[in-house]
């Protein structure tokens, strides 16, 4: 254990500040999550596979000297029309069965794309430079790399257009109508299959935005997405389905808890203490789904 | 229904009795030395199994075309067995026992890293298999007392104490600050083993010891640390994504530090990813193409280099470089035990002493070789932003004279 983070003021606001910089990219992926696993009660476990992916597209414009900023816009529009097909060829088979069904599809999805993208793209760690400089903040105490204050400018912008498109669209309203009852909406003539493929292709475009800002501010690796896919599951977990703003709210959380947990219990417990965290939110709700429960009787 | 399965018990007890009967074609077939291989071809390993794999290959033609091995007077071609052991250690543990069981092979080469070469050891230690590995450098390897197992280059705990000894040196004499982070794996923490044992020889003080986890892809909680410490060296070891990460973090996040040394810069491409910003970062190397060792096969390294170039399209990292050595030593062994039998070579190969191309080779009881030190080499651009890896220390091969301290960023 070590208390330096509390020792030094700076180094708290440090802290702090690059929690929730993350915490805003992590909240971006937990927002596709939440989005489809409320229309189609699906829980995606390879999403983190699929943010990899958009970073690979990034990390390919960077190659061919484009700037992986560009990604940002492209890799969404790749990446739906990817998700649309992995609705078309496994999702839509398994979209109304029992959660169990749909854990197994997608993470054999997730096997799938590990291996695929190893094959492609090799099992070298990849990343694409942005050239954004720092920006330093009190005197050079806190630096803030521009590439994170980036991502998360990009993650609120797409988290706002996306909030707009939902309550204004036909398609958004569609897909709203399906999460509150599908059998409803089918049958005052929303079609519903179409409403699938359309969230989950826009559940992948939000990872490949996520993508893309990870290849610019972190590494990229075939086999780095299942970090990914916890943190949202988390996320949307503490938050809840539907909930845009508790979805920010406990990205940013996660991300400075993750920092400060880096700080205070060393960096090898970082991840671990995502699980740890995973696990007891998990028996506390269990714990009062229960009592809940008890009191109905 | 009855004769059908009648017939297929038949069909299939043929074919266990056919199978079973063409298995055991040993090690020497006509004028062929079989020699056996896991190498990680897919999986996370993948990119460094290729380099190991065209290192063998590499090897195994230039021995084959000037000769090859001669032993009783008649001579004998190289030729290995390849299977792809997924980057996965249960599954090179199988294939090893399938190569030498079922394929009859009796001469190992080893896979790519330690963890991969520690689950294969044993293996070839029961079956009493020589096995000479180029890629497995981690200390414990070498501590289990085993008898068949031979590594051509240095182990871990060597990779950095270099890098600690010239600052020191550099220091006057007088102990320095190390802030460290490690991956927690066999390699790295073994590594950091060698970094604590260089400490405590110099009187050098560790301010910062993180462990890095591996699915790690951001480290500025131990750069914030270091900048509020200021050690004078910072020592990063955490595989490619380490190396990548640190160099990334450390530039954006302007650390200043007098001294950064890492390992695995060549296999991440650092000067290519990076460019500048790399610069003036010291890696740990097992070889480099400027070393002036020799042999008859590869004359030296700038020619093996050259060669390597020419057949590959890509300049020779040291994981191959360290491969190719590995069927040197091998084919040196034959010669000398003049015979196949696996004790006479593994004694052979035991009272190894030669130099290679990639440098001297001397095994000691624990099978690793001492007789090669570590190269550190220091990341160095010019100003159009090309930049180089030239080796500075040990003294005795350096190309260029290293930069210390590191010029402040805001300086740069």
């Amino acid at each position: 254990m070590d208390f330096m983070v509390f020792q030094y003021p700076m180094i708290t606001v440090q802290a702090c500040l690059d929690g929730i910089l993350l915490g805003i990219l992590f909240a971006l992926i937990a927002y596709g999550m939440a989005l489809q696993w409320g229309v189609m009660n699906i829980i995606n476990i390879a999403q983190g596979d699929l943010v990899i992916l958009g970073g690979y597209i990034a990390y390919f414009m960077y190659l061919y000297g484009i700037h992986p900023a560009w990604g940002v816009i492209v890799s969404p529009i790749i990446m739906y029309f990817v998700g649309v097909g992995i609705y078309k060829l496994v999702i839509n088979k398994v979209v109304d069965r029992d959660l169990f069904i749909s854990i197994l599809a997608t993470f054999g999805i997730s096997i799938l794309f590990m291996q695929l993208m190893n094959f492609a793209f090799g099992a070298d760690v990849v990343l694409a430079n942005s050239g954004y400089g720092t920006t330093f903040l009190f005197d050079s105490a806190v630096v803030l790399p521009n590439s994170k204050i980036f991502s998360a400018f990009v993650s609120i912008v797409f988290a706002i257009c996306l909030v707009i498109y939902m309550k204004k669209s036909k398609l958004g309203r569609a897909i709203r109508a399906t999460a509150q009852n599908a059998r409803a909406a089918k049958i005052l003539g929303v079609d519903t299959e179409k409403v699938y493929a359309a969230t989950f292709g826009l559940n992948a475009a939000l990872c490949g935005v996520a993508g893309a800002l990870i290849s610019i501010t972190f590494t990229i690796h075939p086999y780095m997405g299942l970090p990914y896919t916890i943190r949202s599951f988390m996320i949307v977990i503490v938050a809840g389905l539907g909930n845009l703003p508790g979805v920010a709210m406990s990205g940013m959380g996660l991300g400075v808890f993750e920092e400060f947990a880096d700080y205070i219990l060393g960096t090898e417990f970082r991840i671990g203490s995502v699980f740890l965290l995973l696990v007891l939110i998990l028996v506390y709700r269990r714990f009062k789904l229960s009592r809940k429960r008890e009191y109905l009787k | 229904m009855k004769i059908n399965k009648l017939i297929l018990s038949f069909i299939s007890a043929v074919a266990i009795l056919l199978s079973t009967s063409v298995v055991s074609f040993a090690k020497v077939v006509g004028d062929k030395i079989v020699l056996g291989a896991a190498i990680s071809l897919t999986g996370k390993y993948s990119s460094n199994g290729v380099h190991t794999q065209n290192g063998y290959n590499m090897a195994v033609d230039r021995i084959n075309s000037m000769g090859g091995v001669k032993v009783g007077g008649k001579t004998y071609k190289f030729e290995i067995i390849y299977y792809d052991d997924e980057s996965n250690p249960k599954r090179a543990a199988q294939l090893a026992e399938r190569l030498i069981s079922q394929d009859g092979v009796e001469f190992m080469l080893g896979p790519y890293s330690s963890g991969l070469t520690k689950a294969i050891a044993p293996v070839t230690e029961k079956y009493g298999v020589p096995m000479v590995e180029a890629n497995g450098a981690s200390r414990s390897l070498f501590t289990k007392g085993y008898k068949y197992l031979f590594a051509v280059l240095a182990p871990a705990n060597l990779y950095l104490d270099v890098a600690i000894r010239t600052a020191v040196e550099l220091n006057g004499g007088k102990g320095v600050r190390i802030a460290q982070a490690f991956e927690q794996d066999a390699f790295s923490q073994d590594v950091r083993l060698g970094i604590l044992d260089a400490a405590k020889e110099t009187g050098s003080e560790i301010i910062i010891d993180d462990k890095l986890p591996k699915e790690l892809n951001d480290m500025a909680a131990t750069l914030v640390k270091v900048k509020q410490m200021k050690p004078d060296v910072l020592v990063v070891s955490g595989h490619t994504k380490g190396a990548l990460t640190a160099i990334r973090q450390i530039a954006e996040m302007k650390v200043d530090v007098p001294m950064l040394a890492m390992t695995h810069c060549d296999a991440a491409k650092l000067s290519k990813q990076h460019g500048k910003n790399s610069q003036y970062a010291l890696c740990a190397s097992q070889w480099h193409k400027t070393l002036t060792y020799k042999d008859n096969f590869f004359k030296d390294g700038m020619t093996y280099a050259a060669d390597f170039q020419k057949e590959f399209g890509y300049d020779p990292p040291y994981q191959s470089a360290e491969s190719s050595a590995a069927l040197l030593v091998f084919k040196d062994a034959f010669e000398r035990a003049n015979s196949f039998d696996q004790k006479k070579v593994r004694d052979a190969l035991a009272a190894t002493n030669m130099q290679t191309f990639y440098g001297n080779i001397k095994f000691a009881p624990g099978g690793q070789n001492v007789d090669k030190p570590m190269v550190l080499f220091q990341v160095m651009c010019d100003g159009a932003g090309k930049c180089e890896n030239k080796v500075v220390a040990p003294l005795k091969w350096a190309s260029a004279k290293l930069i210390h301290p590191i010029p402040k960023w805001s300086e740069r």
